[in-house]
C-alpha cells in the first residue's frame, strides 16, 4: 500500500501504529487459541504484554524485531494462564491437544506463523461481522478487537460516549457467545453471503471516516485507514479475494486519494468542482487502478464495481467540467438498477444535471420521496435551482440544509453559497 | 566530565494508569522516552538506564522484617534511573529538562555521583 495508508518506518522510530495493529493481531490469535468465551482474557493478556513492552522499551529502546518480542511475551502469558487454570474442558479442543503435547514451541508454530495470524484475523472478522450482530456493534468490535483502538478512541471517532461504545461491544460479545458463533471463515455457498456482510461493515466503517461530521481530521483518516487494512486482509487471502473485494478496495483507494484535498487549512469544505487536483494522492489512485483491474472478472459488475468506476472517473478527470459525465451517469443508471434507492437517485441527478442540464435533473429529483429530512438532499436541490437561475427556491433549500446538518463546516459552506448568489 | 544519576520518581497512580493506556498512547509514550534518551546518547553522555518494576521487597530491621513492595507510603515509587556524564550539575539539570517524566506528574532527582579519586 502507498505511504499515505501504511506509513513506512523512519530510522529510530517505531512503525506507525505498531502497538495498535499488533494488539489487534495478537488478540485475534490468542482468542482463536483460547476460544471465543475467553476473548476478554485475551484482551487482558495483550494489554499486559503492551505494558511490559512500554516499561522495557522506554529505557532499553525498541528491540530489533519488536513484533517477535510481543508475540513471544503474549504467548508465554497465555500459556501461563492456561496452565495455571488447568480447566482443559473449557479450552478449545485444539488447544487442549497442543497443551497435552507439552510442547510450547509446537504451539507457537501452530498459531504464530504469518499465515496463521492472517487466518486468525479473518476468522475474527467473519465472527464479528456476523449478521446476528448489529452494524454499529460490528464497527465498534472491528475497531476494538481487530484494529486495537481503545474504547475512548472509538467513542471519539463516533462522537459518542465511552459508555455507549462499551455497551455496544458488550452486547456484541454476549451475542457471539449466546449464538455460539464460530470463529471460522465459512466455506462454499455460505462464504459469499457472509463475505457480503463483512464487506458492508468495512464499507460503512470507511464511510464513517470519509463522510462523518467529526471535526478531527486525524480520527477520520484513521477510520478510513483501518477499513482499508481490513479490506486488504480479504484481498490478500486466496479464499476471500473475490472480485467484489478488489472492487471495494479500489473504491476506497480512489476516495482516500481525495481525502486531503476536500478541506482547506482551516478545515473548511472544498467541493469536488473547486478542489486542487494536484493535491490528490497519485499513488493511491494508481493503487485503485490496480485493484479495479483485478476486480474485473466474474459475470456482473456489482455495486462496489460501479461505485469504484464512478470514483475512478472523477480521479481521472483533469477538471470538473472535463469529467466523463455521460459514463458517470451510465454507471449511476446501472447502480440504480442494482440498488434502487432514493439516495443513489439523488447522486444520479447530479450527474444528470452535468449531462442534460439542471432542469432535467430537477424534474427527476421532484419524483424522489423520503429524503426531506436529509441535509444533502436540500443542498443538492439548492445547487440545481441555482444552476437553473432560480435563486429564491435555491436559497430556501440551502437554508433548510443549514438547519438539518450538524456539521459547522457544512453550515459555513452553505452560507457562503447563499451569499454568493 | 563528572558522573550523575537521574532518579525517576513517579506517583504510584501513574504506574497503575499504564494499565489503562491505549496501545496508541503507549507507543507515543515509548517514542517520547526514546527521543529524549536518544538525544543524550547522541551526545555521548549516556552510561546506562533502566526501568524498575513496581514490585519487590523492602527489608528492614537488620533484614529480619521483609515487606512487599518498595512503596511503603503508596504515594510515589522509583520507576527508573539513568547514569550519565555531564560537565556540571547545571548541565545535568539542563539535560533532565526534557524528561518525559514531567508530562505525567513525575519528578526527577539529579544527583552527582561522588568521585573519591
Amino acid at each position: 500500500m502507498p505511504d499515505k495508508i501504511v506509513s513506512s518506518t523512519e530510522p529510530g522510530q517505531l512503525v506507525s501504529h505498531l502497538f495498535r495493529h499488533e494488539a489487534g493481531r495478537i488478540v485475534s490469535v490468542l482468542t482463536c487459541m483460547l476460544g471465543f468465551d475467553r476473548v476478554d482474557q485475551a484482551e487482558d493478556i495483550v494489554q499486559d504484554t503492551m505494558v511490559q513492552a512500554l516499561q522495557s522499551w522506554r529505557f532499553q529502546g525498541i528491540p530489533d524485531n519488536p513484533r517477535a518480542w510481543l508475540y513471544r511475551v503474549a504467548r508465554n502469558k497465555a500459556l501461563d494462564v492456561v496452565r495455571r487454570e488447568k480447566r482443559f474442558r473449557e479450552i478449545s479442543a485444539e488447544t487442549d491437544y497442543w497443551l497435552q503435547q507439552e510442547n510450547a514451541d509446537t504451539m507457537q508454530e501452530r498459531y504464530f506463523f504469518d499465515e496463521d495470524i492472517t487466518d486468525s484475523q479473518l476468522r475474527m472478522l467473519f465472527a464479528i461481522c456476523h449478521p446476528a450482530i448489529g452494524v454499529e456493534s460490528q464497527m465498534a468490535m472491528c475497531l476494538k478487537i481487530l484494529c486495537g483502538l481503545s474504547v475512548r478512541e472509538i467513542a471519539g471517532a463516533f462522537l459518542t460516549t465511552e459508555e455507549t461504545i462499551a455497551k455496544r461491544i458488550y452486547r456484541a460479545k454476549e451475542k457471539l457467545r449466546q449464538e455460539g458463533i464460530q470463529l471460522e471463515v465459512p466455506t462454499d455457498a455460505q462464504l459469499l453471503v457472509r463475505l457480503e456482510a463483512v464487506q458492508k461493515s468495512i464499507y460503512l466503517l470507511f464511510s464513517e471516516g470519509y463522510n462523518s461530521s467529526n471535526p478531527d481530521q486525524l480520527i477520520r483518516q484513521d477510520l478510513c485507514e483501518e477499513a482499508m487494512r481490513l479490506c486488504l486482509l480479504l484481498a490478500q487471502t486466496p479464499r476471500t479475494q473475490q472480485p467484489s473485494v478488489n472492487a471495494l478496495l479500489a473504491l476506497m483507494c480512489f476516495q482516500a486519494a481525495r481525502f486531503d484535498a476536500r478541506t482547506d487549512a482551516n478545515g473548511a469544505i472544498i467541493l469536488l468542482a473547486d478542489q486542487d487536483r494536484s493535491r490528490w494522492n497519485q499513488a493511491l489512485i494508481q493503487q485503485g487502478h490496480v485493484y479495479l483491474n483485478r476486480s474485473a472478472e466474474g459475470a456482473m459488475p456489482g455495486e462496489y464495481h460501479l461505485e469504484a468506476g464512478i470514483a475512478m472517473l472523477h480521479c481521472m478527470a483533469p477538471t470538473y467540467d472535463a469529467t466523463d459525465w455521460p459514463t458517470v451517469l451510465l454507471y449511476y443508471d446501472m447502480l440504480l438498477g442494482l440498488k434502487p434507492s432514493p439516495v443513489v437517485a439523488l447522486h444520479r441527478a447530479v450527474a444528470l444535471a452535468n449531462v442534460e442540464g439542471p432542469q432535467k435533473a430537477l424534474a427527476e429529483v421532484a419524483n424522489l420521496s423520503g429524503l426531506d429530512s436529509m441535509h444533502h438532499y436540500h443542498a443538492v436541490l439548492g445547487d440545481l435551482y441555482e444552476q437553473n437561475g432560480q435563486f429564491e427556491p435555491a436559497r430556501i433549500h440551502y437554508q433548510r440544509a443549514i438547519q438539518l446538518t450538524s456539521s459547522t463546516a457544512e453550515k459555513e459552506l452553505l452560507r457562503k453559497k447563499i451569499e454568493k448568489q | 566530565m563528572d558522573k550523575f544519576m537521574f532518579v525517576f520518581h513517579s506517583p504510584y497512580s501513574q504506574e497503575t494508569a499504564l494499565m489503562e493506556m491505549s496501545p496508541e498512547a503507549m507507543q507515543a509514550e515509548i517514542q517520547k522516552w526514546n527521543t529524549w534518551i536518544g538525544g543524550i546518547a547522541a551526545q555521548g553522555k549516556l552510561i546506562g538506564t533502566d526501568a524498575l518494576a513496581p514490585i519487590g521487597k523492602t527489608m528492614t530491621k537488620g533484614g529480619q522484617v521483609i515487606t512487599d513492595g518498595p512503596f511503603t507510603e503508596g504515594k510515589e515509587i522509583v520507576g527508573g534511573y539513568m547514569l550519565l556524564t555531564a560537565a556540571s550539575l547545571d548541565e545535568a539539570v539542563e539535560l533532565a529538562k526534557g524528561c518525559p517524566m514531567f508530562d505525567s506528574d513525575g519528578t526527577v532527582e539529579v544527583r552527582p555521583i561522588i568521585n573519591f579519586e
